[in-house]
C-alpha cells in the first residue's frame, strides 16, 4: 500500500527547545517557508523534563522582546548555595570559590516544559505547523543516500503486528532539509550517527540519568529564587553525580538528582540513590511537611565537545541534545540547544536561498559562543573519572585559574554500557524502604507522570537477543535493567522456578536509559504509538 | 439525516488530578486536556453513520472556554463536517449546557443528537437526559450498539442487569458508552484539512441562555488515602475478619 506524502521545505523532528528555535528562526528569516514540527508527545512539553535554571542568552537573540510576550520566565535567581554532603553532615562551599560557570545570578528558575509550550505558541503564530502525537519513526533516504524526510508511525497495530480496525497508516513527510532535534539519545539521531559516521574520531558519548520531583513545601522553608546544588552523599567518591534544588514560584521546589551512567556497580539503583538523598538532614529539612506533586526522569547527554558528533549530513542536521550540546559544568543545556537550533535555522535559510552547502553549519557553530562555552567546559566531566575529590580539585584549577583554557583535552575513555563490573565483584547496596512521606517506590512515582501507552500495540522496547537478559545479564550483572530503569519497566519474575524477563513497556517514561546502559546494547528504544508516554505538566 | 454531536474538553484521563490548595477546584494550568473519552465514541459513531450513507452531515458542538476550540477541531479531524463553539467561561452546569444545546438544535434542526454518556470530570450523566426533556425527544442512554433504521434507531443499552435493546423514533438523543466502537485516529492530512473546516463561534448570551451556576460548590477535597491492606493466613481468618471487623457478611 502506498503511503500518503506531504511536502515541506523543512521538517523538524522534536518539539523541544532546539527544534522550536530552528522553526522560529526559519520563519523569521522567510515567512514563506513551509515548516513543520513533529512531536511524539500528546502535546508540546509533555515529554520535556529539565531542572531548570535558564540562561536567556539564546532566547535574547531569538526573541529579544520575550519579556513583553508573557513568557513563563519569571523567577530570577536570587541566592546560591553549594553543599558537600557526608552521611549526616553538610559543608556549604563559599560561592566566591565557585567557578564562574556555576554562578547563576542573571538566570531564571523555569519549567522547560512551559517554556516549550510558549515557544510553540510563538512558532505557530509565525505559521509553523506543529503536530503533537506524531512520532517520526523512520528516516527516508533518496537514491543518492541523502535524507529525503521521515515517515510517521503507523497507528492501530496490535501486539503481533497485525492491523486493527482503527489502523491508520503513517505518512511520508518529504523535506528539502530535515532537522533532527529529538533530545538526548534520539532513536533516529542514533541511526544517523551510525550511517553517516558522524562520531568518527570523537570520544564515546557520555550520559547521565536525571530525576526530578516537584514539591509543594511549607512556606517557612521556601525561599523563592534560591538555587542549591550538592555533591557527595549518597554517592561514593567514584560515582559521578549530584543534586539540584530550585525554589520556584508558588511555594514549589524543583528537586532533582543526576547520576553519570558510567557508574560501575551493577547493584546501584539510580532511583533509590535519589530517594535516599532526600533523607539527608540538610535536604529533609526543606521538604518536611511538604507534598510531592510530580515525578519524572530523563537521560541527559554529558560528553561535551570531545563527544560531539558532526552535526550536518546530506539533507539533514542533528541539533541540540540529539547531538549533545549540553554544557556539563554549567549543568545547562537549554540555551546551548536553542543556539544550535538558531544556527540551524540560519544555515538552512542560506542553503535554500543561496544554495550554500549544509556543511557551513560547522563553521558557523565554531564561530558561535556555544562552541566557546563547550570548549572551556570540555575538561570538567572527564576529570571526574578520577573520582569526586580529584575532579573537584582539577575543576577548580581548570575553571577558576585557567578559565577552561588549559592546553590539553582530557578524553572520555569508555562508553557508558562498557563500565559495569560483574555483580559478584561489587558490593550490594541495601536501600532503605520508602516511607511514602519523603521517599517513594517506583510504582507510585510513575503514577504521577500520567504515563500511558495504548493497549495492544507492539512492545517499543525491542531486544536484539530475547534470551540475553536471563542467559547473560542475570548471571553476570544481576540484570541491572531492574535497577537503572526509573519506571520499573524491567522485572525478573520467577515462574515455576524459571526466571523470566518481563518488559512492562506501558510504564516507559521515554528516558532512554536502557538504550544507553544495557551492557550488550541489547535493548533498542523505538517509538511507540503517537501520544504515548508521560504527560508531564510543568516539568 | 443530520447528526449533531456534543463534545466536551476535559482533563486527560491519564493525568493525575490535583486539588487546588484552597479547595476551590482542581489544578488545570499546564495540564493536558483532551476530548471526554465517550464523546470520542459519539463522534466516531456519527461519522460511521455518515460513511454508511445514512447521514449527510455531522456537526460537532462544544460549550466552554476559547480553548475548547481544540476539542471541536479534533472532532473535525476525525470526520465531522463543521463545528460550533459556544463560549462560556468558568463552570457550566449540565442544565446550562442542555439549554444551550436546545437552542443549537432549534437552529440546526438535526435528526439526531449524540454525546458521551457522561463527562469524566464531573461525572454528572445529566446533559443528554435534560436535553431530551427540554426538547421533548425520545432518549437512548448508555448506547453500546446503534442500528439506524428508516425513521427510528435500534439501540442496545448497557444497563445494570446486562443489555437492553430499545427502539426510539427519530429525532432522538443518544448518549454513548465506551463499548460503542473504537474511535479512529486523526491522520496528519485530516488534521490539516480540519484546519480549513469552519467553526462558528457563539456565546451563551447570543443564544439567550443564562449559564449562572445553580449549584454552590462549597469545597473540593481529595478522597481520603486508602489504608494499607493486610495479608490473612487462611480462608477462615478472611471470613472471620469480613464478618467481625469489616462487617460486610
Amino acid at each position: 500500500m502506498s503511503r500518503e506524502t506531504m511536502e515541506y521545505d523543512v521538517v523538524i523532528v522534536g518539539g523541544g527547545p532546539s527544534g522550536l528555535s530552528t522553526a522560529i528562526k526559519l520563519k523569521q528569516l522567510d515567512a514563506n517557508l513551509n515548516v513543520c514540527v513533529l512531536e511524539k508527545a500528546s502535546e508540546i512539553g509533555a515529554h520535556i523534563l529539565s531542572g531548570n535554571v535558564f540562561e536567556t542568552r539564546a532566547l535574547d537573540e531569538l526573541i529579544p522582546n520575550w519579556k513583553e510576550l508573557n513568557s513563563p520566565i519569571k523567577t530570577k535567581v536570587t541566592k546560591e548555595k553549594f553543599l558537600f554532603l557526608s552521611k549526616n553532615k553538610s559543608l556549604s562551599w563559599p560561592t566566591w570559590l565557585l567557578p564562574s560557570v556555576q554562578k547563576n545570578h542573571n538566570n531564571y528558575i523555569i519549567s522547560l516544559a512551559n517554556l516549550c509550550r510558549w515557544l510553540a505558541e510563538q512558532a505557530e503564530a509565525l505559521g509553523v505547523e506543529i503536530f503533537p502525537g506524531f512520532p517520526a519513526s523512520e528516516i527516508l533516504y533518496n537514491v543518492d543516500g541523502s535524507i529525503k524526510g521521515v515517515s510517521t508511525q503507523d497507528m492501530g497495530i496490535d501486539k503481533e503486528g497485525n492491523k486493527k480496525d482503527s489502523y491508520e497508516p503513517g505518512i511520508d513527510l518529504k523535506a528539502k532539509v530535515t532537522v533532527f532535534a529529538e533530545g538526548c539519545r534520539g532513536h533516529l539521531g542514533k541511526q544517523l550517527i551510525k550511517k553517516f559516521n558522524l562520531n568518527n574520531g570523537k570520544d564515546p558519548q557520555q550520559y547521565g540519568i536525571g530525576f526530578k520531583e516537584i514539591w509543594e513545601i511549607d512556606e517557612k522553608n521556601h525561599e523563592e529564587g534560591l538555587v542549591m546544588h550538592s555533591a557527595g552523599w549518597p554517592l561514593d567518591n567514584n560515582t559521578y553525580g549530584g543534586s539540584f534544588i530550585y525554589h520556584a514560584e508558588n511555594k514549589q521546589v524543583f528537586l532533582g538528582y543526576v547520576i553519570g551512567l558510567d557508574y560501575k556497580n551493577p547493584h546501584l539503583s539510580p532511583f533509590d540513590e535519589f530517594q535516599r538523598f532526600k533523607t539527608h538532614p540538610a535536604i529533609k529539612r526543606i521538604i518536611d511537611g511538604g507534598k510531592r506533586i510530580s515525578y519524572g526522569a530523563r537521560a541527559l547527554i554529558e560528553g561535551g565537545l570531545q563527544s560531539l558528533p558532526k552535526m550536518f549530513m546530506p539533507g539533514g542536521l542533528l541539533i541540540g541534545c540529539d547531538a549533545g550540546t549540553l554544557n556539563m559544568p554549567k549543568i545547562k543545556g537549554s540555551h546551548t540547544a536553542m543556539k544550535s537550533g538558531i544556527i540551524a535555522g540560519e544555515v538552512i535559510y542560506e542553503h535554500l536561498k543561496n544554495n550554500k552547502d549544509l556543511s557551513i553549519y560547522e563553521e558557523k557553530f565554531k564561530k558561535s559562543w556555544v562552541y566557546d562555552e563547550l570548549f572551556r567546559a570540555r575538561n570538567v566531566k572527564p576529570s571526574f573519572s578520577w573520582g569526586l575529590i580529584l575532579g573537584v580539585i582539577f575543576t577548580g584549577i581548570d575553571q577558576i585559574l585557567f578559565r577552561g583554557k588549559l592546553p590539553f583535552t582530557l578524553k572520555h575513555k569508555h562508553a557508558d554500557h562498557e563500565t559495569l563490573k560483574q555483580a559478584n565483584e561489587m558490593p550490594k547496596i541495601d536501600y532503605p524502604k520508602p516511607d511514602n512521606i519523603i521517599t517513594f517506590d517506583k510504582t507510585s512515582s510513575v503514577y504521577l507522570t500520567g504515563t500511558n501507552h495504548a493497549d495492544n500495540q507492539p512492545v517499543h522496547l525491542q531486544l536484539k537477543d530475547p534470551n540475553l537478559p536471563i542467559s547473560h545479564n542475570l548471571i553476570k550483572y544481576d540484570e541491572p535493567a531492574q535497577r537503572y530503569c526509573p519506571a520499573g519497566v524491567y522485572e525478573i519474575q520467577k515462574e515455576n522456578d524459571v526466571n523470566k524477563f518481563v518488559i512492562n513497556s506501558q510504564n516507559c517514561i521515554h528516558c532512554k536509559t536502557c538504550d544507553i546502559k544495557e551492557p550488550s546494547q541489547n535493548i533498542i528504544w523505538v517509538t511507540p504509538e503517537g501520544g504515548g508516554g508521560p504527560k508531564y505538566g510543568n516539568m | 439525516m443530520k447528526i449533531l454531536v456534543a463534545v466536551k474538553r476535559v482533563i486527560d484521563y491519564n493525568v493525575q488530578i490535583r486539588v487546588k490548595e484552597d479547595g476551590s477546584g482542581v489544578v488545570t494550568d499546564n495540564v493536558k486536556m483532551s476530548t471526554n473519552p465517550p464523546d470520542d465514541n459519539a463522534i466516531e459513531e456519527a461519522v460511521k453513520i455518515k460513511e454508511s450513507g445514512k447521514a449527510k452531515e455531522v456537526i460537532a458542538v462544544s460549550v466552554g472556554e476559547e480553548k475548547a476550540q481544540d476539542t471541536v477541531r479534533k472532532a473535525l479531524a476525525v470526520g465531522a463536517d463543521r463545528g460550533i463553539l459556544v463560549k462560556v467561561d468558568g463552570i457550566v452546569e449540565p442544565l446550562a449546557v442542555s439549554k444551550i444545546l436546545q437552542k443549537i438544535v432549534e437552529k440546526e434542526k438535526p435528526d439526531l443528537v449524540f454525546m458521551g454518556k457522561q463527562a469524566i470530570d464531573d461525572d454528572c450523566n445529566q446533559t443528554g437526559q435534560m436535553l431530551a426533556a427540554l426538547l421533548n425527544w425520545p432518549q437512548a442512554t448508555f448506547a453500546s450498539k446503534i442500528n439506524v433504521k428508516d425513521k427510528s434507531l435500534e439501540v442496545t443499552r448497557e444497563v445494570d442487569e446486562g443489555l437492553e435493546t430499545i427502539e426510539v423514533n427519530v429525532p432522538a438523543i443518544v448518549t454513548c458508552d465506551l463499548r460503542l466502537n473504537e474511535p479512529r485516529y486523526a491522520s496528519l492530512p485530516n488534521i490539516m484539512k480540519a484546519k480549513k473546516k469552519p467553526i462558528e463561534q457563539l456565546s451563551a448570551s447570543d443564544l439567550g441562555v443564562d449559564t449562572k451556576p445553580r449549584i454552590e460548590q462549597i469545597k473540593v477535597e481529595e478522597p481520603p488515602k486508602r489504608k494499607a491492606g493486610i495479608k490473612v493466613a487462611s480462608v477462615e481468618e478472611l471470613v472471620q475478619k469480613l464478618k467481625n471487623e469489616a462487617k460486610v457478611i
